[in-house]
């Protein structure tokens, strides 16, 4: 195991996070507080408690999944496919370290990019709105599994992309709407029957359910199966990056 | 002498059906300066990013340190230090950090020292907190070097190291590679200028198409560059050498009205003499004469039209 070559990408992806503060942290908590601001206090104000919450409080979790998914999918796919873009991905493929070498460092930095997020927003939330986690441990856990998920996911978004424009592609077309149908700023079973079945073919729902269920044991499906399903996608994700590697696709032809 | 690089059969052939590379095989000595000469898409850098891992070939075995590059790709490319052709920099970080990332990557422990003394030797030391965004072309290409130098590998590759770089520059780069080959590196090149094949390499290798059509030391190469040719037009036309000129294995074209004539201007006489005088004395008169010298040029030229 090439440890120092994990770490010289791990810390160059995180000294990138620090000298774009702005782009990287700052900005995804305003636009969370605005949530906060327009769903919390203008929209929330008006609607009752939601399966025993306030409106504001029952957001949160919701909120932090949107941040979490759409920050790792955007860290780890703008992290690889960066030097592809620049050129200077002919280091990383010369140098003496394996897929998953190469793997760990960019999607470990990306993930602890958006667990930090997800902790500052999570503190932010604190601001606006009463908090209470039933279960901190189970939290940090769909926390953590949700971003390192997703930053796999990015990390092929990065590799598949061949243009800025296919970067965005995915996180805008398919992310962002199944986030937002995903329960973020609802509970599933507020929707008529129909839409509801519909909905449990959405992954995020498990994502958030799961999440919300680790503050307040409020869930639309259990938090096993909320856990199964997040897995699931976690080891599809980790064989599409091991086919890329093996046939070393958009990489090294 | 051993070889630190040795390429068997190796072939590659792209997605879209373009076969770069055709049965290469290619052995470098440990410690020589080899020059890799070919035209545009000849195979150059195709084979280089293979042997460095960057491309995967279709077919072939290649050993850098006696190591398999894919078996132990660990090994093996642990050993080898690669400056591409285009200058790929991370545009916003410091000279420095940049160079020292390189090493974390190859497995290197820390050494500061080492780092200084690279970029020392290459000029940059008084640059190594500036951006490389704000730095020249030149010194670009020399931040690519001190990061290909960074890890302490036996085996370089300079992929046009000079292509668009200055006359003074690219006589500053020739010191420098010539310096590393002294530490002990093995400097593989490709260039385009010929002049800087002469100037540099113990070892030259022509590509054309895919295909190595040349692998020939320098001073071999060098001694067929001395030979000159000494062209006369005759005033009549000859129809068949007298035989007193025999001896001198002349050559008649033009249907009768050209004689040339081979010499070398290392040997010790070049036989013109005699052999203006032999002509005269068998009542052969000329018009006009002309000598010219083959060059590497030539030779390159003449050898990348026929393969």
């Amino acid at each position: 195991m090439n440890y120092r070559a994990v770490r010289a990408i791990y810390l160059f992806e995180m000294a990138r996070t620090w000298r774009t503060l702005l782009q990287s942290i700052v900005s995804p908590v305003v636009s969370t507080s605005l949530y906060f601001v327009v769903f919390g206090a203008a929209i929330g104000s008006r609607i009752s408690q939601v399966e025993g919450v306030s409106y504001g409080t029952f957001i949160v979790p919701g909120l932090i999944m949107l941040s979490v998914l759409t920050q790792s999918i955007a860290n780890a796919s703008f992290g690889i496919y960066f030097p592809k873009f620049a050129g200077t991905i002919y280091e990383i493929l010369s140098a003496p370290i394996s897929y998953f070498e190469i793997v760990l460092g960019y999607v470990g930095a990306a993930a602890t990019k958006s667990i930090i997020l997800g902790l500052i927003i999570l503190a932010t939330a604190g601001l606006f709105v009463p908090l209470h986690i039933l279960h901190p441990v189970w939290m940090l856990t769909f926390l953590v599994l949700t971003a390192v998920t997703f930053s796999l996911f990015g990390f092929v978004i990065g590799i598949w992309a061949d243009g800025f424009e296919k970067l965005q592609m995915i996180p805008m077309l398919v992310v962002t709407p199944l986030t937002f149908l995903g329960g973020s700023f609802y509970s599933i079973n507020m929707l008529p029957p129909a839409w509801h079945s519909v909905a449990l073919l959405n992954p995020v729902v498990y994502l958030i359910s799961g999440f919300r269920w680790s503050f307040y044991e409020i869930a639309d499906v259990s938090p096993i199966v909320s856990i199964g399903m997040t897995l699931a996608f976690l080891v599809a994700c980790l064989v599409v990056i091991w086919w890329i590697f093996r046939t070393g696709y958009r990489l090294k032809n | 002498m051993s070889s630190i690089i040795s390429v068997a059969n190796l072939s590659k052939t792209y997605g879209s059906g373009f076969r770069a590379l055709k049965n290469v095989n290619l052995d470098i000595r440990r410690g020589e300066i080899f020059a890799l000469l070919g035209p545009n898409g000849a195979g150059k850098t195709t084979l280089i990013s293979i042997i460095c891992g960057i491309a995967n070939p279709s077919e072939g075995r290649t050993l850098v340190g006696g190591e398999d590059i894919r078996a132990s790709y660990r090994k093996a490319r642990s050993l080898i230090g690669l400056v591409p052709q285009e200058l790929h920099t991370d545009a916003f970080e410091t000279v420095w950090a940049t160079v020292s990332f390189s090493r974390g990557l190859f497995g290197k422990p820390k050494n500061s020292a080492h780092i200084e003394k690279v970029l020392k030797d290459l000029s940059l030391w008084d640059k190594k907190d500036n951006k490389i965004i704000t730095l020249s072309g030149g010194m670009k290409r020399r931040v690519m070097i001190a990061k290909a130098l960074s890890h302490e590998p036996q085996v370089l590759f300079l992929d046009e190291p000079t292509a668009g770089v200055d006359v003074e520059l690219r006589k500053g780069m020739w010191e420098v590679v010539r310096t590393l080959q002294q530490s002990g590196v093995t400097i593989i090149l490709t260039t385009h200028y010929i002049e800087e094949a002469e100037e540099m390499a113990d070892r030259i290798g022509v590509i054309n198409k895919g295909e190595i059509v040349l692998v020939e030391d320098k001073a071999t190469l060098m001694q067929k560059l001395g030979r000159k040719r000494l062209t006369l037009h005759l005033q009549g036309r000859l129809n068949a050498l007298p035989d007193s000129l025999s001896q001198y294995e002349l050559e008649l074209c033009d249907s009768g009205t050209t004689l040339v004539y081979d010499y070398d201007t290392k040997g010790e006489r070049t036989g013109i003499t005699s052999l203006l005088s032999d002509l005269r004395s068998a009542g052969v008169r000329f018009n006009d004469l002309e000598t010219t010298q083959s060059s590497l040029e030539d030779i390159f030229v003449d050898l990348v039209r026929t393969s």
